[in-house]
């Protein structure tokens, strides 16, 4: 703990200095401000906030992981030559990355319901689970975005691919789910849906969030299958026990990676 | 006694270190010189566990290295032109090492003073010019009484005035007893301070020895002369 805790302090000092956490809070919670105020209200804000929480938190995540990695190659260098273990600074890293920005985004998100007295409510209760599904995308991303910053040591390079990893993941996919369900729409498609839904950690959250809400008609075809195939209860834990691979895996190797790498 | 045996180093498709052996004698200031790409500063990243060479073997003294940190806790390293995050203070900094060390040892900064520093200490790093953040640099390399220093281009960026004082500090610390390792473009600089010459090209020691010895065998009157000869190829010498 005595290695994890100073990272941390300085982690979220230069966060808090470098105004741009506070930026993306300020813009989440302008976004969610404009959501309460002009979609109406109830059920269809929290849908939209689902939207939005599904596009700008992975994207926030591999965009400010990568960047950071970069940035920081020079004070890691001089805390490799402190007598600390490579394991420990990894750790201390990735949470000084993933921890403030995850604070950010939440303020962001609860900000609005705050100030229009909306958390104890029904509504507040919906938020709940949204809140979470973007404190875990952070944190899946921060990771995806530590593997490929250190793996690749060419910044612009590096950036380009977590870039494509979001479009793929938040764009492309869908379109890639449409063209299969359209070329083979003859056959049985229920296993490679499952496959494909456990693929893309994005479509994973979105399911998760819909699974059993009156909203089920935005699940897609992937979380449709889910949800007859599994029911909502087991389909739930199924997702959560796929997302949490999709955080150990990419920070199981990302650590591997920096315990091997040549600085 | 710091050994290099038969180290290899590569980085991606670039060979920098082929087979390098190599000593560096305990309480004396080497001077690691060599042209650019001669591998002065993988030396150095091997030697802090920054990198792990794929062939050879580095001990420091009886410690073989492998991968344990321990043994840093000894050393004190000034990185080349290094930028750290902006908004960060070198007090900042110097707490952070202090805590990753223990949190025990109160850092001795006898140096910031030196370097006069003042309040530049607790002020972000990103509103400092270039020679006060290497001072900052140096501050925080010395700051736990390091028996091994690793120095890499430790002058680079300073005035006159920071880089004397500097280098009285080096020797300072050498005639407590410690080990330096420098590598510097500026031979004269070098050949105040160092006692030993490492003399490298293409990752490979050509030539290693007193600076006194390699102007004798050179037959040049300095440092700078010696290593060019050295270069031209006009003197070429086993390595011990």
């Amino acid at each position: 703990m005595n290695t994890l805790l100073p990272l941390l302090r300085l982690a979220v000092r230069e966060a808090i200095r470098g105004r741009w956490l506070v930026g993306i809070a300020v813009t989440l919670a302008v976004a969610g401000e404009l959501l309460l105020r002009f979609g109406g209200g109830g059920a269809t804000t929290v849908v939209s906030l689902i939207d939005i929480v599904l596009i700008a938190t992975p994207l926030v995540g591999l965009v400010a992981g990568t960047v950071q990695v970069h940035h920081a190659r020079d004070l890691t260098e001089l805390l490799l030559a402190q007598p600390v273990s490579r394991r420990r600074l990894f750790l201390g890293l990735y949470l000084g990355n993933a921890l403030p920005l995850a604070v950010a985004i939440s303020l962001g998100l609860i900000a609005p319901f705050v100030w229009h007295g909306m958390v104890f409510g029904a509504l507040g209760a919906r938020l709940v689970p949204v809140l979470g599904a973007a404190i875990i995308l952070t944190f899946i991303s921060t990771a995806l975005a530590f593997l490929v910053a250190l793996r690749v040591d060419d910044r612009v390079r590096a950036l380009g691919i977590a870039l494509g990893a979001w479009l793929v993941a938040a764009v492309v996919w869908d379109g890639v789910i449409l063209l299969v369900a359209m070329l083979f729409g003859q056959r049985p498609l229920e296993g490679a849906m499952l496959v494909m839904l456990a693929l893309n950690p994005l479509d994973l959250a979105r399911v998760l969030l819909l699974l059993g809400t009156d909203a089920s008609a935005l699940l897609g075809y992937t979380g449709a299958v889910l949800q007859h195939a599994l029911g909502t209860g087991a389909g739930r834990a199924v997702v959560v026990a796929t997302l949490s691979l999709w955080l150990v895996l990419p920070l199981g190797i990302a650590a591997r990676a920096f315990q091997r790498k040549s600085f | 006694m710091i050994r290099f045996r038969s180290v290899s180093k590569r980085f991606g498709r670039r060979t920098v270190l082929q087979g390098l052996t190599a000593e560096i004698a305990t309480g004396r200031v080497t001077g690691l010189v060599g042209p650019n790409g001669a591998g002065k500063t993988t030396l150095l990243k091997l030697l802090l566990g920054l990198a792990t060479p794929e062939a050879g073997t580095i001990a420091l003294g009886s410690h073989f290295l492998d991968g344990s940190p321990k043994y840093r806790a000894t050393i004190g390293y000034m990185p080349q032109i290094a930028r750290f995050p902006a908004h960060l203070s070198g007090r900042e900094l110097l707490r952070t090492l202090v805590a990753l060390r223990g949190g025990a040892i109160v850092p001795e900064l006898s140096l910031a003073e030196a370097f006069d520093l003042g309040e530049a200490f607790d002020r972000p790093l990103g509103v400092l010019s270039g020679g006060t953040r290497q001072k900052v640099n140096a501050v925080l390399a010395f700051a736990f009484r390091p028996e091994l220093l690793v120095l890499d281009e430790p002058t680079a960026g300073l005035d006159p005035v920071a880089s004397r004082v500097l280098k009285d500090r080096i020797l300072a610390d050498r005639a407590a007893g410690a080990t330096v390792l420098i590598t510097s473009h500026v031979l004269p600089e070098l050949e105040e301070l160092a006692d030993d010459v490492l003399f490298l090209t293409e990752g490979v020691a050509r030539w290693q020895g007193g600076v006194h010895e390699l102007k004798v065998t050179t037959g040049q009157p300095t440092l700078e002369r010696a290593i060019a000869c050295l270069l031209s190829g006009r003197a070429i010498l086993a390595v011990a």
